[in-house]
């Protein structure tokens, strides 16, 4: 006899003690440590905290761990503990021209004030597993600069002296800066709530997508003007103290492109930008948002929209993973009663289907008689 | 009392609760027009704004709601620094750019239109009135229906704004656009959202 | 940096902070005022997936209070994992009374189905929706179907309906069947089966339809019109069984399929748990149930 289905929370908690098992993994090897996440896995920590919007790697390290190493997971959770803390007011805007900078490079100048610095890069590295890393072994301590540090202008900064460039965008005087966590967007969007967007953004949405433009699919002829990663502190205005009080430092890693653009009758020939700044060092999404960015200002420049990654509410409404990750795993959850009409809608097309075709037979076997 | 203590005292015993008891009394009440819901003076403003009303604004508003308050109530510093500190809300620059406004004195409140009316494409931008009135049933009867109202409502809040049915019949007009309406007394609270429409009244 | 896992499990009662239950109460009011207008809000991220229910979830915890008493449905029925879920939660941050019955509950938060039995005033119910927008399938675009709202110009659904008639000789739109609210705006009902419909009708109960993702609150007051879209040569018609209810016996209700076996066996059993039960407990066979009495 048919009993209906019973028991789900039951099931529901055996699910959960089996994931937490299979998190613990094998229980005769250590439990792995945020600490030696956060420091050994830093960069899955660094794009937890960039598309989960929450600098703490302590935080981030542990939703990693939660999640098992899948990284949408770890940003969703992430997120969830983000919404519930309160919101006490807005930093200043972090001075990346005073970063303490670890990496930087500009791929349109071959020397530059400050210089060309690696810093710690995949990029030249040859792509060959490596047993001594499987072994376990210590690698050699790093050299670090002994000289005193020369100053680092942004590249933006250098081809502004030449009013080559197009200046930094100012907010209107008295205008906080938008908040699409607080806030319901609305199209079109300004550009500080896009680019806030596009930050939280998936990494590989924004990467297919920047890629996208360079094979001509909204072109924007970009050069890497200026990468830049280290740490830079963020600061915020008391209004009882005529300074502000600096909370902390933190990692960021930004990018700026420098884009061609003709000039119009009013703006003389001048250079595009777009603009990529993430938490952490993921020089991959800065540069993957600085190409969308600048792709989605196509409207404010007055070029013609054609392609995917210039189109605002497109990009804008698919990038963000937690909210794509929802909604396509939704389809996992019961749809009887819809599936249920549409089976009873196909079995009635069904009959009709049969019947206007036994009619048509009669008809001409009746005819032919 | 000063008026640092006056403005501290008289919010919400049980903040949560409170808020939450509120708004299902004006959650009700906007889907039941004309209906009246009792147990709202949780809050012990100063004069004269009412218990009922500021129990509203407690409930609903905070930084993110500028409010309009009419001139006996703007008037009363008392208030103003009550309001400030309990919701937090910013006094708006001009009636129209209020997400809230509080009247204790309707019969004289400036013209519905005054206030935000949301636009077409977002009916919803548009201001919520909060009127203290002397009662909810000893005023002219007004004859209700509409959404939430199985065939007809009665009420009759007093006192009213001037031409209030003709305000009204404008304002149900300019659907989906219009103001919304939260009437206060001792009785309780009663709602006019913009969908309700007014049949009749003895002229 | 430390973890502060101490402070993680720090919630308000019903989960949000006041700010947001405020934003979102805001966003209710002129849900209630303008029905079945689609109110932004800034949905925040919930502890489930969107897709799962957030918006649902959202307005519930905004407007539950202590002495509420929440049902949590899924495909009509309780004991669905997902409604389990939901409903351990608000018991959990809430510490709410629930219950499986209709008409004991307070607030009924429900995906995909309205409860066969009448609802009754003061009670509120909360549908999960995942695409609030009736005319997204047609215009993708938001900033396009909000100007078809303003303009109240809906040619394009009725164009869409009326292909459905030329194509199948019938309307073949299933579940979220579109339908007109107090003759103004066009409303998604959530993807219930159109056989739902006509409850939406001059309901008893306050309706509301939380869309988390889409970020998107819209209402339907008690006692208000709500009309399936359909043409005058072919009017609206919700779907109907040749079975009963196997286990009650219902001719009335909304019917889930249960496949019993791999050679056709086929069982119908109502989707609505609670309604069965209720109907079995007052001496209601079904056929499988009277079988098993022989």
């Amino acid at each position: 006899m048919y009993v209906a289905v019973k028991g789900g929370e039951a099931a529901i908690q055996n699910a959960h003690r089996l994931l937490a098992d299979r998190r613990r993994g094998d229980r005769n090897m250590p439990a792995i440590t945020l600490a030696q996440i956060a420091s050994q896995l830093s960069l899955a920590v660094d794009r937890v905290m960039s598309e989960g919007s929450l600098y703490d790697t302590g935080l981030a390290a542990l939703a990693v761990k939660q999640a098992r190493g899948d990284m949408i997971e770890a940003i969703f959770l992430l997120r969830a503990y983000r919404t519930t803390l309160p919101r006490f007011g807005y930093t200043r805007p972090i001075d990346t021209a005073a970063m303490l900078v670890e990496r930087r490079l500009s791929a349109t100048y071959k020397d530059l004030p400050g210089g060309q610095l690696l810093g710690p890069t995949f990029d030249y590295t040859h792509r060959l597993l490596d047993p001594d890393l499987a072994e376990g072994a210590e690698p050699a301590a790093p050299e670090t600069r002994s000289e005193a540090e020369e100053a680092m202008p942004r590249v933006s900064d250098i081809l502004a002296n030449e009013g080559l460039i197009e200046e930094d965008g100012a907010l209107p005087e008295n205008r906080e800066p938008g908040d699409i966590t607080r806030e319901p967007p609305e199209f079109p969007m300004e550009r500080d709530q896009r680019l806030q967007a596009l930050s939280r953004g998936d990494e590989g949405f924004l990467l297919a997508l920047g890629y996208s433009t360079q094979r001509g699919y909204g072109r924007n002829h970009p050069f890497a003007g200026e990468i830049r990663i280290g740490e830079v502190d963020v600061e915020i205005d008391v209004p009882e103290l005529d300074f502000p009080l600096t909370l902390g430092r933190i990692r960021v890693t930004e990018c700026q492109m420098v884009n061609q653009f003709k000039g119009s009758k009013k703006v003389p020939p001048q250079f595009t930008r777009g603009y990529g700044l993430v938490f952490g060092q993921s020089e991959r999404k800065a540069m993957a948002m600085s190409l969308c960015d600048r792709a989605l200002r196509a409207g404010e420049l007055d070029e013609d929209i054609t392609a995917p990654a210039q189109d605002e509410e497109f990009v804008i409404s698919h990038c963000d993973n937690v909210q794509a990750t929802g909604f396509v795993e939704h389809l996992k959850l019961p749809h009887y009663v819809d599936f249920q009409a549409e089976l009873g809608l196909v079995r009635q097309m069904r009959r009709e289907y049969e019947e206007r075709r036994e009619g048509a037979d009669t008809e001409r076997r009746e005819a032919a008689e | 009392m000063t008026l640092d203590s006056i403005a501290i005292e008289g919010g919400f015993q049980n903040p949560v609760f409170d808020a939450q008891t509120i708004f299902r009394a004006v959650m009700k009440a906007m889907a039941e027009p004309g209906t009246v819901h009792q147990g709202i003076a949780l809050a012990s403003p100063p004069a004269p704004m009412t218990p009922e009303a500021a129990a509203i604004a407690m409930a609903l508003c905070d930084r993110d709601t500028p409010i309009w308050l009419d001139p006996a109530l703007a008037d009363d510093e008392a208030v103003r620094a009550w309001l400030a500190f309990h919701t937090g809300a910013p006094l708006a620059n001009t009636p129209a750019d209020a997400h809230f406004v509080f009247s204790a004195d309707p019969e004289h409140l400036i013209g519905l239109e005054n206030f935000s009316q949301g636009s077409q494409e977002y009916p919803d931008r548009s201001a919520t009135l909060v009127l203290q009135v002397h009662d909810l049933s000893g005023g002219e009867e007004l004859v209700l229906e509409g959404p939430g109202i199985e065939s007809e409502a009665r009420f009759a809040p007093h006192p009213l704004p001037r031409h209030f049915t003709r305000q009204w019949a404008q304002n149900h007009a300019r659907f989906p656009r219009g103001i919304d309406l939260i009437l206060v007394s001792r009785e309780g609270l009663a709602a006019l959202p913009r969908s309700t429409r007014i049949i009749s009244q003895e002229a | 940096m430390n973890a502060h896992t101490d402070n993680i499990a720090q919630y308000n009662f019903a989960y949000l902070d006041e700010q947001t239950k405020r934003m979102i109460r805001r966003a209710i009011l002129k849900a209630i005022a303008i029905p079945g207008y689609q109110v932004p809000f800034a949905s925040r991220e919930m502890p489930m997936p969107y897709g799962w229910g957030t918006g649902g979830v959202q307005v519930t915890a905004s407007v539950i209070g202590s002495d509420d008493v929440l049902k949590v449905i899924d495909q009509g029925a309780d004991d669905t994992t997902n409604a389990v879920s939901i409903r351990a939660f608000f018991q959990k941050v809430a510490n709410v009374a629930v219950t499986t019955h209709t008409s004991d509950a307070t607030i009924i938060q429900t995906r995909h189905r309205i409860p066969e039995e009448p609802l009754k005033p003061g009670q509120v119910l909360v549908y999960q929706v995942p695409i609030p927008e009736p005319l997204r399938f047609l215009e993708p675009r938001e900033t396009e179907t909000r100007k078809m709202h303003a303009l109240e110009e809906y040619g394009l659904m009725h164009v869409k309906l009326y292909e459905d008639i030329a194509q199948h000789g019938h309307i073949a739109t299933t579940f979220a069947y579109p339908v007109k609210v107090e003759g103004r705006y066009v409303m998604d009902p959530s993807p219930t089966p159109k056989f739902d419909n006509p409850k939406m009708h001059m309901s008893k109960a306050l309706q509301l339809f939380g869309a988390g993702r889409e970020k998107r609150i819209y209402a339907v007051p008690p006692y208000t019109s709500v009309k399936s879209l359909d043409f005058e040569d072919h009017p609206f018609e919700i779907e109907s069984w040749e079975h009963c209810c196997g286990l009650c016996g219902s001719t009335k209700s909304y019917l889930d399929e249960i496949v019993t076996d791999d050679a056709g066996g086929r069982l119908f059993v109502c989707s609505d748990t609670d309604y069965c039960n209720t109907r079995q407990e007052q001496g209601f066979q079904g056929p499988l149930n009277s079988e098993a009495a022989e």
